[in-house]
């Protein structure tokens, strides 16, 4: 990471756009899946032909009231939609529908951890609105036109909105973070950045230590990545102190960030900034949601992922770096929730261990969100591992073997078949391990030897020999502790 | 046999008992329409997509499925869209757009697989562009002549069905009315229509001038033409935000007509109309009034007295501030709802660009008539930062209180008359140096629109220069079938509404 150089502060806000997953259009009934062929899902309210008006999908609107509730904020009984106003070719109704004075979200907080500091971002507002199609240039170069493909258009967003009050690139990163944590929680977004369906806008302006005006900020846009928000808002950051520290003016503007280079660039100034002339759509009756409405949403949510950290550090005893991590998706929650009610509260930290270990590690692996071991299966490995049947080491391949389908049936028992089937059961009968300790040190007078001039190391090539002649199921506890009664005589 | 200006309960007769059939008449309308072209009221005809809803009509009779509409002619304001016409809004900006769907009001009234009323569509009227004036003259395909004096304006916007219906070129027509262009044409042309309560008929597929006072209607001959019309276009229609789907909203309208002041045998007691409140708006009936418009007026306030009606003298004290409300709200709306024309994926495309904003701007600049450039501009102007809470919300403040004098007018009265307009047709050409001048013959119909209350015009006279002249009836929200009742009691007793130019017989 860079460090904010010293004697400057750096204020950062937010604004999220995040794809809401209705099936429909936010005013049309066309579907909103990604990746069709061109202008295959615009209908003649998307494609605004004349006559047409749009109709709100009341999903949309759930959408913002589960939103509101996950953060904590208030949900205006009564939202207005309005007209923005531009030309743009991708912008079929020269207008984009959205929320102007009166947004259906306000205020909520999102909770977020940076290093030991926990910090509470607070929200300004969360809005509906409309996208927009697309542009599109790529492979039409030498035919001199431009395509317009509208099968975004109309799909609903809700735009989060921060106020000024980040400090770092990493709280930026941390707050977008844990409000993707949240989106996909609750299930009002697929989270998917390459696909665009949640993406950010970084508003940064940059102060001298100490100052209490804001500095002139720039609004970054194009960021699909966290990565690249942090590296867009570092980089902003060292420019703006650049330009103020060469005696020049950081200008309002919107600036892009370029991966590839790593850099941010003007896109439009201030100067050719834009009177959207917003007004109350008169197509649209304001937006009512009434208490009740509220209430059957609120009685339907999940619980959330900040509920739900605290319960697993308080039911389960857990630290507040494991339950955070626990909770970081539904996915894992659910999960790691499954395990522990099988293997019981008791073993809740070999549980989270494990969860966070080889199940996070395998998920990483295949790229997915789904594990390949079942719930009931890791129980079964997690019982064999806490009855001392078999080694943490040997628990680990049975994992990969089930992981691997060796377990024919791949029931929930399929720990135990592999077990039997490689001879993994741990031997814990002294007399058996104490039979080959004998052996080894007799055929190992060299690190004998060595052990008793005080080369520790050599107990570890003893140890690996006995295992090696057990064939990995000596209870490696009972091992060290004959080998060292052994070789102290 | 005549058809040209009979009543759709005698046409209904007549196809029942097969004295014609739905393809005669509409062969003889398009015959009609044909002849007077001239008037330049009709913008499409099509004879094959006539004749073919037609038989349709005459099949769908001879399976005993008809409805009191089905079979009858009407013609649709170019301002609905329509899947086999061309739609143009009387705009160059969409000469040659076609539709891929009908709007609602056509849906309810045409064939729609069985589930419409049936009528028989006989091609697309005239209009102002996008519905824009009052004179007709701001139509990109012409002005439409006055049947009754070609010389003359016959109102606007829906001029071309004002006019189709006086010179008996169809038996029915459908008008939109944002500020008085249903009823002001309709009292130029001596015909009779209604704009109903903002939101029971369904504003898909219209094509959007100023959504928040936009709303469809009929026009035809009689109050009781309008009564069977209207029945047939209203609804909620869930493409429609702001259709109304509240209990008052399902008052019907023909039952309503029907039920209020008896059968038409009340008119032989003399006083069908006992104990009805007529509001009268010393407003409406100050200076700027033509003086041979007073007089009929006044004449058709004594004859509904004499119907047992009783006058109640009101204010409507905001009256002539509906004129600036109106003209910051409906230019604002307008200038947003025209962004869409922008000939990038319908409508005209200039052939002179260099890069995508010039594109966007000179086809614009092309497609458009001078009238909605004004507009357009006006819009935006009082949309801008710093401009709007002095001119937008401040239209929206006096819009409330305006409906509101209304309300508080209705506490005295059941019906408001007055005026449509405050002279007859004037002569084309006269006012089109002056969009002030034109703009203040709207003074008292805005309100109405603004307060998005049911109001009609029918005819009750001729003025000096031999033009008709309209009655103004304002009923409260959703009152449309007493109304209509009302003026049909009216009609019972006078003949303004029979009577047609000496050219068009």
């Amino acid at each position: 990471m860079s460090a904010i150089p010293a004697g400057w502060e750096v204020v950062i806000g937010l604004e999220t756009h995040a794809q809401l997953s209705t099936a429909s259009k936010i005013f049309s009934g066309s579907p909103t899946q990604y990746g069709a062929a061109p202008n295959t899902q615009a209908s003649v309210v998307d494609l605004a032909l004349p006559g047409t008006l749009p109709v709100l999908n009341k999903g949309a609107v759930e959408c913002a009231i589960k939103f509101g509730l996950a953060v904590n904020a208030t949900i205006a009984p009564r939202s207005i939609f309005a007209r923005k106003n531009y030309f743009y070719p991708d912008l079929p109704k020269g207008y984009q529908i959205s929320q102007y004075e009166l947004p259906v979200v306000v205020g909520g907080e999102v909770k977020i951890t940076v290093g030991n500091e926990e910090k509470s971002i607070q929200l300004t507002r969360a809005h509906l609105e409309e996208d927009a199609g697309k542009s599109l240039h790529e492979g039409l170069e030498t035919s001199g036109v431009s395509g317009i493909d509208l099968n975004r258009a109309g799909t609903p967003l809700l735009e989060i909105v921060t106020e000024p009050c980040m400090r770092s690139a990493e709280e930026a990163v941390a707050y977008a973070k844990a409000l993707h944590g949240i989106v996909t929680w609750i299930g009002i977004c697929d989270g998917n950045m390459q696909e665009g369906s949640f993406r950010c806008d970084a508003n940064v302006s940059v102060r001298r230590a100490g100052e209490q005006k804001l500095g002139t900020r720039a609004e970054i846009k194009n960021v699909n990545s966290f990565r690249f928000l942090e590296k867009a808002i570092q980089y902003e950051v060292r420019r703006q102190i650049e330009v103020i520290e060469d005696g020049g003016k950081v200008v309002q503007e919107t600036r892009l960030y370029d991966a590839d280079r790593d850099e941010t660039r003007s896109m439009r100034s201030k100067e050719d900034a834009m009177d959207y002339r917003y007004f109350p759509d008169p197509d649209l009756l304001p937006v009512e949601i009434s208490e009740a409405w509220i209430g059957e949403i609120k009685s339907a949510m999940p619980e959330l992922p900040e509920q739900r950290r605290q319960r697993f550090e308080r039911d389960f005893a857990l630290s507040a770096y494991d339950a955070a991590q626990l909770t970081a998706t539904r996915e894992t929650a659910s999960y790691f929730e499954q395990v522990v009610e099988g293997a019981g509260a008791a073993h809740a930290k070999l549980a989270a261990n494990w969860v966070l270990g080889e199940v996070s590690a395998l998920l990483n692996e295949i790229g997915g969100s789904t594990s390949h071991v079942r719930p009931a299966q890791l129980v079964g490995i997690l019982n064999r591992v806490i009855d001392q049947t078999i080694s943490n080491k040997a628990a680990k391949e049975v994992f990969h073997g089930i992981a691997h389908g060796d377990a024919p049936g791949n029931g929930d028992d399929a720990a135990d078949v592999i077990i039997e089937m490689r001879g993994l059961r741990q031997v814990s009968d002294s007399g058996a391990i104490e039979k080959i300790v004998d052996e080894v040190i007799a055929a190992n007078q060299k690190s004998v030897e060595e052990y008793k001039a005080g080369k520790e190391k050599a107990l570890n090539a003893l140890f690996g020999q006995v295992m090696k002649a057990s064939n990995k199921t000596a209870n490696p506890a009972q091992v060290t502790e004959i080998l060292k009664r052994k070789l102290s005589t | 046999m005549s058809f040209a200006h009979t009543s759709l309960k005698a046409l209904r007769a007549a196809l029942d008992t097969k004295q014609v059939s739905a393809t005669e008449l509409a062969e003889y309308f398009l015959a009609r329409a044909e002849k007077a072209l001239a008037l330049n009221a009709f913008l499409h005809i099509d004879r094959g997509l006539t004749l073919g809803q037609a038989r349709e009509a005459d099949a769908r009779i001879a399976r005993g499925e008809a409805t009191a509409l089905t079979g009858i002619p009407v013609a649709h304001k170019d301002i609905f869209v329509t899947r086999d016409w061309r739609s143009t809004a009387g705009s160059n900006m969409l000469a040659d757009y076609v539709s891929p769907f009908d709007a609602t009001v056509v849906e309810k009234l045409g064939a729609a697989d069985g589930k419409g009323a049936g009528m028989v569509c006989l091609g697309k009227l005239n209009c102002d562009e996008f519905a824009m004036g009052s004179s007709n003259e701001n139509s990109a395909f012409g002005p439409v002549k006055n049947p009754w004096n070609p010389a003359k304006i016959p109102g606007g916007s829906s001029g071309g069905s004002a006019a189709a219906i006086a010179a008996g070129l169809a038996p029915a027509a459908t008008g939109t009315d944002t500020g008085g262009s249903l009823r002001q044409p309709a009292a130029m042309c001596g015909i009779t229509a209604i704009k109903p309560t903002y939101g029971r008929v369904s504003r898909y597929g219209m094509i959007a001038f100023a959504s928040s006072l936009d709303q469809g209607g009929p026009m035809a001959k009689s109050a009781e033409d309008c009564a069977l019309l209207l029945d047939a276009m209203v609804g909620f229609d869930e493409r429609d935000s702001t259709s109304l789907n509240s209990a008052e909203a399902q008052t019907p309208v023909l039952a309503g007509f029907l039920a209020a002041f008896g059968s038409e045998k009340r008119v032989d007691t003399g006083s069908p109309l006992k104990g009805v409140r007529i509001g009268v708006p010393k407003e409406f009936f100050g200076a700027g009034l033509a003086a041979d418009v007073a007089r009929a007026v006044e004449a058709a306030l004594v004859e509904f007295e004499m119907l047992g009606a009783v006058r109640v003298d009101i204010s409507l004290p905001r009256t002539t501030l509906s004129i600036p409300a109106y003209y910051v709200i409906a230019p604002a709306e307008a200038s947003s709802n025209l962004s869409r024309f922008d000939g990038v994926r319908y409508g005209h495309r200039t052939k002179n660009y260099r890069d995508l904003a010039e594109m966007i701007a000179n086809s614009r600049a092309e497609g458009f008539g001078e009238e909605v450039k004004r507009r357009i501009l006006t819009g935006a102007y009082v949309l801008s930062h710093g401009y709007y809470d002095a001119y937008y919300l401040q239209a929206q403040r006096v819009r409330r209180l305006i409906g509101l004098d209304f309300q508080e007018a209705f506490k005295s009265c059941d019906f408001i008359m007055g005026p449509v307009s405050p002279t007859t047709a004037w002569s084309i050409g006269a006012k089109n140096n002056d969009p002030v001048a034109m703009y203040l013959e709207d003074i008292y119909t805005l309100g109405v629109s603004l307060a998005g209350l049911p109001g009609m015009s029918a005819p009750c006279g001729f003025g000096e220069d031999n033009m008709p002249i309209g009655l103004q009836i304002i009923g409260n929200y959703f009152d449309e079938g007493r109304m209509m009742a009302a003026a049909h009691q009216y009609q019972q007793v006078t003949d303004w509404h029979t009577r047609c130019p000496e050219a068009f017989k």
